[in-house]
């Protein structure tokens, strides 16, 4: 069977036209499957007073550190007996707002910035790539950390942090697509009509970077939801006593050697949301792409 | 209205910066074109032609500017209108069409909906009405089946039916003036000949006065009333199609005749390509710029620049001709 991933390679549908996204989620299995999973997260993240079989704050001294699988507790409860499942359902609404909010900061300053960049040119190119430029030079996560260090511990200064550090990959993802474009005649077509440059912009660019921004959007997200769970890890994000995954890591890593599972299980939460997002990422990717290269 | 003619212009000069320093793309240009009729430009890539039409329409890359010369049209100084009056002209007055029609279309809009464009930014027609006229100007240019094309997007379409969406676009408002920069160069010979024969069709139905840039002699044999040839920036040779194909009087137009393959000489008969390359245009040679690669060249070519004068019944910008000499004594 050593030919086997050839066979399984060639029988993928090959896009090489464009189609609506919808039309891309019934052909493409892996994007169904990583759209479903965001969904759930989401829907997770919705319904967790509803679902979650008991108050996530609630404290029961009495039934501290019971294992996962325990009658009532299906992911065991914490040192404090506080339901686990619950912690984590109630999370998810921690987690996903804060990413959602950061990308959407990234991408709204970043776009702008590549927007002016790509298409203005000159000088406002120059100024903007440096500042870009020294964004970058700081690695993400230290970038993040100082800058909440800076405005003061908390979900809504987090979200800011993740969002400035999302900035860079923004703007030089929109640029380089905006150069890209700007070559393309159907550009020189519209102006040639009597578009002005505000209507090429919107009507013309704009359109043609949603493929990009949708794959990245989904791939920052990961990492968003990474960075905000390392930044409530240190105390910098979200705040006792609300239910975050890295503030739960946090406490339960003080018991790692005998109740690991106070650990893994936001750990876990972690792994699936950040896989979902770059999962669908990836395969967004890889179906859009042929188009973009035609 | 009291104009002489629908466009003049008028000892235009172009500069772009490059890295080498200044490029004059057009130098010196002027030629008129009247209601009605087809003017073809002719030169080689980098030859100033496309740069001229962009200087027309205020279109240049940020690198580019019109440094002086006048351009009217209809009687208004088109190099003195503000930007927003130059927008109202383009694709209502003037409208200009591109060599590579698979990428003149933006690829997330339905075919009709651009189309329409120009009806929704000049007119303000709404999107529905817009559309509609898209129907009749596929008609008009002959794509099959408009009410189902108007709705496929650009990758649905092939090349020809591409070019001809474009001139739909161009014709939306009806423009008196059509510059179509090198239309069919991207296309197959067959196409080619079909949106040829179409800017013909459009161009005597509607009276509309068209420029065509190509750098395909056998184009303008078969389409133009007056032709240019430019090279390096200059306007070597102009006058009537008939005149300057059946005698030319610039030696860059005698080559460039003599460099077409003809089907009825031998096989084995060398293929005779202009000697040489074009020059660098930011080290123009002083003297006649094409004189390095010029067969007829006199020591006075490479010294002095001649003018454009009227040499037999056309303009000629060279020495020879200008002194009476035959290009027919060809040296071989």
């Amino acid at each position: 069977m050593s030919n086997a991933p050839a066979i399984v390679a060639a029988q993928e549908p090959i896009v090489s036209t464009p189609v609506a996204i919808l039309e891309l989620v019934r052909g493409h299995r892996r994007i169904t499957a990583a759209f479903a999973l965001v969904a759930l997260l989401f829907l997770v993240a919705i319904l967790s007073p509803v679902i979650s079989p008991h108050d996530p704050l609630a404290v029961r001294p009495d039934d501290s550190y019971l294992p996962p699988l325990s009658p009532g507790h299906a992911l065991g409860t914490d040192e404090l007996g506080r339901d686990l499942l619950s912690r984590v359902l109630w999370g998810a609404r921690v987690s996903l707002p804060v990413a959602f909010v950061a990308v959407a900061v990234g991408l709204f300053a970043g776009g702008l910035i590549g927007l002016v960049s790509g298409y203005a040119g000159g000088i406002a190119d120059l100024l903007l790539m440096r500042l870009v430029d020294a964004l970058l030079a700081f690695p993400g996560l230290i970038l993040a950390i100082a800058i909440v260090a800076a405005l003061g511990p908390g979900l809504r200064n987090a979200m800011i942090a993740i969002g400035i550090v999302a900035v860079p990959v923004y703007a030089r993802l929109v640029r380089a697509v905006v150069l890209q474009l700007k070559q393309m005649e159907f550009i020189a077509a519209a102006r040639a009509l009597g578009a002005s440059p505000m209507r090429v912009v919107v009507r013309h660019l704009i359109p043609n970077l949603l493929n990009p921004i949708i794959v990245q959007v989904s791939l920052s997200a990961g990492f968003a939801i990474l960075a905000e769970a390392t930044l409530s890890f240190l105390g910098l994000g979200a705040q006792l006593p609300t239910p975050d995954w890295g503030q739960m890591i946090n406490s339960g890593a003080s018991f790692l050697a005998n109740d690991p599972w106070l650990a893994i299980v936001p750990g876990a939460a972690i792994s699936i949301t950040v896989f979902s997002f770059n999962l669908l990422g990836d395969s967004l990717r890889d179906a859009l792409d042929p188009r973009l290269r035609s | 209205m009291g104009f002489a003619h629908l466009l003049e212009v008028d000892d235009l000069h172009t500069q772009l910066a490059v890295k080498d320093g200044i490029v004059r793309a057009v130098d010196g240009v002027s030629f008129s074109i009247d209601a009605g009729e087809t003017l073809g430009i002719v030169g080689e890539s980098g030859s100033g032609k496309s740069m001229t039409a962009l200087s027309i329409l205020r279109l240049l890359p940020r690198s580019g500017s019109v440094v002086s010369g006048k351009v009217t049209f209809k009687g208004r100084v088109l190099t003195d209108l503000s930007e927003d009056e130059m927008e109202a002209i383009r694709g209502t007055e003037i409208a200009m069409i591109f060599q590579d029609p698979m990428t003149s279309l933006n690829p997330v809009y339905r075919i009709g909906l651009q189309v329409g464009e120009p009806l929704r930014i000049h007119r303000h027609v709404d999107t529905r009405r817009s559309i509609a006229s898209a129907v009749d100007l596929f008609k008009k240019v002959g794509i099959p089946d408009a009410p189902k094309r108007v709705k496929q997007f650009p990758h649905m379409f092939s090349g020809g039916m591409s070019q001809r969406a474009m001139i739909a676009m161009g014709l939306s408002t009806s423009p008196s003036l059509l510059i179509a920069d090198e239309p069919t160069t991207a296309l197959d010979v067959t196409i080619q000949a079909q949106i040829l024969e179409l800017l013909r069709t459009l161009n005597r139905e509607y009276g509309m006065a068209t420029i065509l840039i190509t750098h395909n002699l056998g184009v303008v044999a078969g389409m133009c009333d007056r032709v240019i040839v430019m090279y390096a920036g200059r306007v070597v040779e102009q006058g009537a199609t008939a005149d300057v194909f059946a005698r030319p009087e610039h030696p860059y137009t005698w080559s460039l005749l003599r460099s077409i393959p003809r089907l009825d000489v031998d096989v084995d008969e060398p293929l005779k390509p202009i000697e040489g390359s074009p020059p660098d245009m930011t080290r123009l040679p002083t003297g006649c710029k094409f004189a390095p690669r010029c067969p007829f060249a006199v020591p006075r070519c490479a010294s002095e620049e001649p003018e454009l004068l009227p040499v037999r019944n056309q303009l000629s910008r060279c020495w020879v001709t200008q002194g009476g000499v035959s290009l027919d004594s060809a040296p071989d």
